[in-house]
């Protein structure tokens, strides 16, 4: 069966609480922090990227596993903060992790949501035979404008899976998307910043989506949320994976392990992602785990996984030779604002 | 720097890709066609480093080119790979105090620069402590 064969993680280490940002602009912290449920975010290295976390992602899963590099047909990149408006960030993947040239590859954009439509498409290209492995990652560092709701969030990190079908870590059992035309959060061309739209990113956007998908996996698998050991809901914020969580009827136990975002921020492309890994972390064969993610715009993939014994199989995978996500939150760099905005590239300078 | 300078080390910059002499074992980093050891004896072959090694020495930059400024502090140094060939590379520290001769290092996928707001972006290898 098409599944995960591996996974990894990146997170930078440069962290910023969110008292921090709300002295700068005058807001109430304890408002904000119990409002979003969101403690401190993290931020790129003053030469990280989009690309350089999704090839440090990406080489971390093949710490796990040494994949051949002939084997891998297929990279997709999901961001929302590629480096390059016109250069695929998965063709610098590609080099980085020595898979170039026999592969096809392409950057995708769904706000939070590309790095697991990557993962539907790898699914595809395997279980159609067009490739024996495809990798999928969401890497961002994500934008929020100075001042903005959305800067207590937008945090930076990627996730890479790599899809295929020899003996997988993870049977993906199936997938399902829930898709309409909401312009609940946008980023016009040559802006800097997204915009939103503020209290309708809620309801018409996250929750009708997020339940879409999820509602309809349920039907299709015949399931119930009783019958997964975890589940992961794309998570900007701690406040609404939890709300839905309970709308469709699944515990805070299910949801503890991937809830990784009152510590990590939102990392958009990332976020759903490394939320499984998370999962994945601590997961046992047998597991079964339920992921939606949600991308505004907007969209939802469900995905419906089984942990198999290839997972504690140190001849094939071993999961202890890359940073758990745990680990990557662990010893933080905090900084404060002035260093954070020299950091995201906010401070004008001469040029 | 030029694209076409930039692009041709890809190989190097992104996965340490040096050479290695069979006859004598030496490694080189960048690589060499011909080991200056063994001469037309020698037998060179590819070798990927795997990217660990040892600070030899180091140096603080404070005062830096425009296209480095944003970094400073920051340490160069001289690592010896494992495999024992020696390069130049930035040890990326949030501190510099922290770096010692003889540190274990680990290679990084991290940006070296860009070529202004709209040039190209070059990538490459740095160092972390080990």
């Amino acid at each position: 069966m098409v599944g995960i064969i591996t996974y990894g993680t990146y997170i930078p280490r440069y962290r910023i609480k969110l008292e921090e940002i709300a002295k700068v602009w005058g807001d109430n912290a304890a408002d904000i922090i119990g409002g979003l449920g969101v403690k401190e975010k993290s931020l790129p290295d003053m030469d990280e990227d989009s690309a350089t976390i999704a090839v440090e992602a990406a080489r971390n899963a093949l710490l796990r596993r040494d994949i051949d590099r002939n084997a891998i047909g297929a990279i997709y990149v999901g961001s929302e903060s590629h480096p390059y408006a016109v250069k695929p960030t998965a063709a610098t993947v590609g080099a980085a992790i020595m898979a170039t040239p026999v592969m096809t590859a392409a950057d995708y954009e769904f706000a939070c949501k590309a790095g697991t439509a990557a993962m539907q498409t790898c699914m595809g290209l395997v279980g159609s035979g067009m490739v024996k492995c495809g990798v999928a990652i969401g890497t961002d560092v994500a934008q929020g404008a100075p001042g903005d709701a959305l800067e207590y969030t937008a945090a930076a990190g990627g996730c890479a899976m790599f899809i295929g079908d020899d003996n997988p870590i993870a049977d993906i059992n199936h997938t399902c998307s829930f898709t309409t035309d909401t312009p609940d959060f946008w980023r016009r061309e040559g802006q800097a910043y997204p915009r939103h739209g503020g209290r309708f990113t809620g309801d018409p956007g996250y929750f009708k989506h997020v339940q879409g998908a999820a509602r309809m996996m349920l039907e299709q698998m015949g399931t119930a949320p009783s019958d997964y050991d975890y589940a992961i809901f794309h998570q900007p914020n701690a406040k609404f994976p939890q709300r839905v969580a309970g709308m469709l009827g699944f515990t805070k136990e299910q949801i503890a392990p991937g809830l990784v975002v009152p510590r990590l921020g939102n990392t958009y492309s990332g976020a759903s992602m490394i939320g499984l890994a998370a999962t994945l972390d601590v997961a046992k064969p047998g597991d079964r785990i339920f992921v939606t993610s949600f991308g505004s715009g907007a969209g939802s993939d469900a995905f419906d996984i089984t942990v198999t014994d290839r997972i504690l199989d140190d001849a094939v995978f071993s999961r202890g030779a890359a940073p758990s996500v745990e680990e990557l939150l662990a010893d933080p760099i905090y900084v404060d604002y002035a260093r954070y905005a020299k950091h995201k590239g906010k401070i004008m300078v001469q040029k | 720097m030029s694209v076409p300078r930039f692009w041709r080390k890809i190989p190097q910059r992104y996965n340490l890709e040096g050479t290695h002499c069979e006859v004598c074992g030496r490694y080189f980093f960048p690589p060499r066609n011909l080991c200056p050891d063994c001469r037309r004896d020698g037998r060179i072959v590819g070798h990927t480093f795997e990217g660990v090694g040892t600070i030899v020495t180091y140096s603080v930059i404070r005062t830096a080119s425009d296209q480095f400024s944003d970094l400073t502090p920051y340490v160069l140094a001289i690592v010896e790979l494992k495999e024992g060939a020696r390069m130049t590379a930035q040890v990326v520290v949030e501190n510099p105090e922290e770096v010692f001769i003889g540190m274990p290092v680990k290679a990084v996928f991290r940006r070296l620069g860009t070529d202004g707001e709209s040039g190209v972006i070059s990538y490459g290898t740095k160092f972390v402590p080990a």
